[in-house]
């Protein structure tokens, strides 16, 4: 025996071979990350910085100070009571005179405009009638290019707008707002929307969620119950909606459920109805075309748990003496408790970020987040509170799962 | 138990099939007297585990009816005959405590939370896992949760207790423990265990009466002693322990002693116990342990060719080849084997002809 395995017997520790475990270690982790690297890479520039980026337009307020600089900083000194002094007339119609005939005049127009209606106009019309910059009352000069100048209230929304980084977008997005005095208040009625909007994503996902558990719990235990072959048709069955794009299939059911549909026709033949019922462009609609693409997520982690549960477990409760219904209740239903929870959370998830879906088959009143993000980044080129919806529904889902982690707990939420 | 007391359970005419076409368990009738503690032993695919199933109530039996207590019980579903079951990986519910799995059949009957902490305790004691009720399954060692899993079938006092080849998981020196011990509890109880089991020396350790499985059908019911002994055919033997086999004609039958010629023209002695008289062709089978070294005091003697020996520890083995074919062993017990011997050598061997079965070969 060599002398060094007599001292290793003997409880001694050869501090030469920590340092080989180590290297090995060493050598092994590196060969992962080596793996690893090109996916990280991938990910890391095609959806993490371009999230974080987007992510940072919720406050990103670049806008007034690069396009009106001289303003920013002759207003920097002035303390808001009625109007700012003179140099800060001329500062703007200088800053406006440099941007010329520039599509930057409109957009600053806009940028402004969210902060107060009719600013847009008071810009554009503003920039259109310049004065001449040799005359020596500006002040009076801008004021007869357009009054409203003379008043505080511009001056102050622009004082405020003027900060590199902004809360409006995120407070716009929780329908509030700084007044002019600059404390935060709700937006009148009329103007609110984004609150109930988020309630009623909320509303309709979890809907959709409890359907999906309802309809694929079943589904799911009978696949795992059945002979090898039989199962493995049924998951084809489940997975067959993976194979059609999403789009086809919201646009079938948008055949399918109107009034002189199939659906409708049938129901009417059967003569189970007698007036066609009201199925799509409505909520009726939006959960059954959300039930129907998120099942397939609720039957799948639900499957994989349960394949785990041996069935001699519910052979023991009834060999115990305990009834079916006893024996689904206290240990069946407990078992499958991951699988709930992890089906549940992606489903969730998921439909919390619809919005093709409500937006083909549902009503006006049925579009979720997801419609007026892709609305406000499409169409309306406001990205800053596209951005801000965006990342408050983060954060709403973010706290969800942290709260269903803390009730549950995390290990249980993983897909498996 | 008395021979005329009634059985606790009557197996009457008893058949499965699971596909229509073959039979799993082929007519089966069984008594299984009541305080007994019978094996049902034989190869996976014997209908042992069928049987054992169909008596717990969780397949039906496809014909005769299942007696329990003089109660017919063929279509009672499994939580409403009270028998006690302990399955083969435990079947432990992962997510409850040892106290509360233990707990659970008393749970179900509705009982009072102070009876049945008591009686959890007294269960738990009985299998010697006292103060582990707050773990978890999981936490347990192998031979723990056995013990729990049997806890909780007998926490309820049921008077039949099944168990599935309880001890296949663990490892040898546990196994052996643990047959000890599930017998001493047996004896203790005075419950009726039905054990299943395709491990026949579990089979003989424990049991009072062993019922060997093959092909659908009990092949012999009887007392470990018997079965090893005085097994009722050519499967029983050579089933249970090992034997030598070899064919062989009947030249000469007096009584219960045969004279057969086998392979290679040599005729032995060989005990006809329960064989048909008319039989001519038959199996013989001799265990290796009576073969003997020193044939000068034996009935029967061969010289066959060594093909090698195996060192066994306790006792060591010598392969011989049989003329027809096939191997012959010789068991040494303590006694020494001859130093120097050669592969190929010729061994002088013997065995008395009362140690030698002979059954009616098949076909």
């Amino acid at each position: 025996m060599p002398p060094n395995s007599a001292a290793l017997l003997a409880g001694g520790v050869d501090a030469g071979l920590a340092r080989q475990v180590r290297r090995a270690e060493r050598r092994r982790l590196f060969g992962m990350l080596a793996l690893m690297a090109p996916s990280v890479v991938f990910v890391a520039l095609l959806f993490a910085v371009p999230i974080a980026l987007f992510l940072f337009r919720s406050i990103d307020n670049s806008e007034i100070r690069t396009y009106l600089p001289r303003t920013v900083e002759a207003m920097a000194a002035w303390d808001g009571q009625e109007t700012p002094p003179a140099p800060a007339f001329g500062a703007l119609a200088g800053d406006l005179r440099a941007l010329g005939d520039s599509s930057a005049v409109s957009l600053l127009g806009r940028r402004l405009n969210y902060a107060m209606p009719g600013y847009r106009a008071l810009i554009l019309r503003t920039a259109r009638n310049l004065p001449d910059p040799a005359t020596t009352d500006i002040r009076a000069a801008m004021i007869a290019a357009a009054p409203q100048w003379g008043e505080a209230a511009p001056w102050a929304i622009l004082k405020q707008q003027s900060g590199s980084l902004t809360s409006f977008y995120l407070l716009a997005a929780l329908d509030l707002e700084r007044g002019v005095d600059g404390a935060i208040h709700r937006v009148a009625d009329d103007r609110a929307l984004f609150v109930g909007l988020y309630g009623r994503t909320l509303l309709v996902s979890l809907g959709t969620t409890l359907i999906c558990l309802v309809l694929g719990f079943p589904v799911a235990a009978v696949m795992a119950q059945a002979k090898p072959a039989t199962a493995s048709w049924l998951l084809m069955l489940v997975l067959i909606p993976f194979w059609t794009s999403l789009l086809v299939r919201t646009t079938a059911w948008v055949i399918l459920l109107q009034n002189q549909g199939p659906v409708n026709k049938l129901l009417q033949w059967l003569g189970l109805i007698e007036q066609p019922l009201a199925l799509i462009f409505n909520r009726t609609g939006v959960f059954i075309a959300m039930v129907h693409v998120l099942l397939p997520y609720m039957i799948l982690p639900l499957y994989s748990v349960m394949k785990g549960i041996s069935p001699t477990h519910l052979r023991a409760a009834a060999s115990l003496g305990a009834r079916p219904l006893r024996a689904f209740r206290t240990i069946y239903l407990p078992l499958t408790a991951p699988g709930i929870a992890a089906g549940a959370t992606l489903v969730f998830v998921l439909s919390v970020g619809f919005y093709v879906t409500p937006a083909l088959v549902g009503g006006p009143g049925d579009q979720m987040i997801g419609y007026f993000i892709a609305y406000l980044t499409n169409s309306a080129v406001n990205w800053g509170l596209a951005s801000a919806l965006g990342a408050l529904l983060l954060l709403l889902v973010v706290l969800l799962y942290a709260a269903l982690g803390r009730l549950v707990g995390f290990e249980r939420l993983r897909v498996r | 138990m008395s021979e005329t007391a009634p059985p606790i359970v009557r197996f009457a005419g008893v058949r499965k099939s699971y596909d229509g076409k073959t039979l799993v368990v082929k007519d089966l009738d069984l008594d299984i007297a009541r305080g007994e503690f019978l094996t049902l032993l034989g190869p996976s695919g014997s209908g042992k585990t069928t049987t054992l199933m169909m008596l717990a109530g969780f397949e039906t039996p496809t014909a005769g009816r299942i007696e329990l207590s003089g109660r017919d019980i063929t279509g009672l579903p499994p939580y409403q005959r009270g028998i006690g079951v302990v399955f083969q990986n435990y079947a432990l519910f992962p997510h409850m405590t040892v106290g509360e799995n233990v707990a659970y059949p008393l749970r179900v009957r509705g009982l009072g939370a102070a009876q049945i902490a008591d009686s959890v305790v007294a269960a738990l004691a009985t299998v010697k896992l006292e103060g582990l009720a707050d773990r978890r399954p999981a936490q347990l060692s192998g031979g723990q949760q056995q013990r729990v899993a049997l806890a909780r079938a007998l926490v309820f006092e049921p008077e039949l207790i099944l168990l599935d080849e309880p001890l296949g998981a663990l490892d040898k020196q546990l196994r052996e423990r643990m047959q000890i011990e599930l017998k001493a509890l047996h004896d203790r109880l005075g419950v009726t265990m039905v054990y299943v089991t395709h491990d026949q020396s579990e089979a003989l350790t424990m049991s009072d009466r062993v019922a060997v499985f093959a092909d659908g059908r009990i092949q012999q019911l009887a007392t470990p002693f018997d079965i090893y002994e005085r097994p009722a055919n050519a499967f029983v033997a050579g089933f249970i322990g090992e034997s030598n086999r070899f064919d062989g004609r009947v030249v000469n039958r007096t009584g219960d002693r045969l004279v057969v010629e086998i392979p290679g023209g040599h005729t032995v002695l060989a005990a006809a116990d329960g064989l048909a008289a008319h039989a001519s062709r038959v199996v013989l089978s001799v265990r290796p342990e009576r073969v003997s070294l020193d044939p000068a005091a034996c009935d029967n003697r061969l010289k066959l060719p060594l093909e090698s020996v195996v060192y066994l520890g306790d006792s060591s083995r010598l392969v011989l080849a049989l003329p027809g074919g096939g191997d012959f062993m010789v068991k040494t017990g303590h006694s020494p084997i001859p130093a120097g011997l050669v592969r190929g050598q010729e061994i002088a061997v013997g065995w008395n002809g009362q140690d030698c079965r002979a059954f009616e070969a098949a076909g």
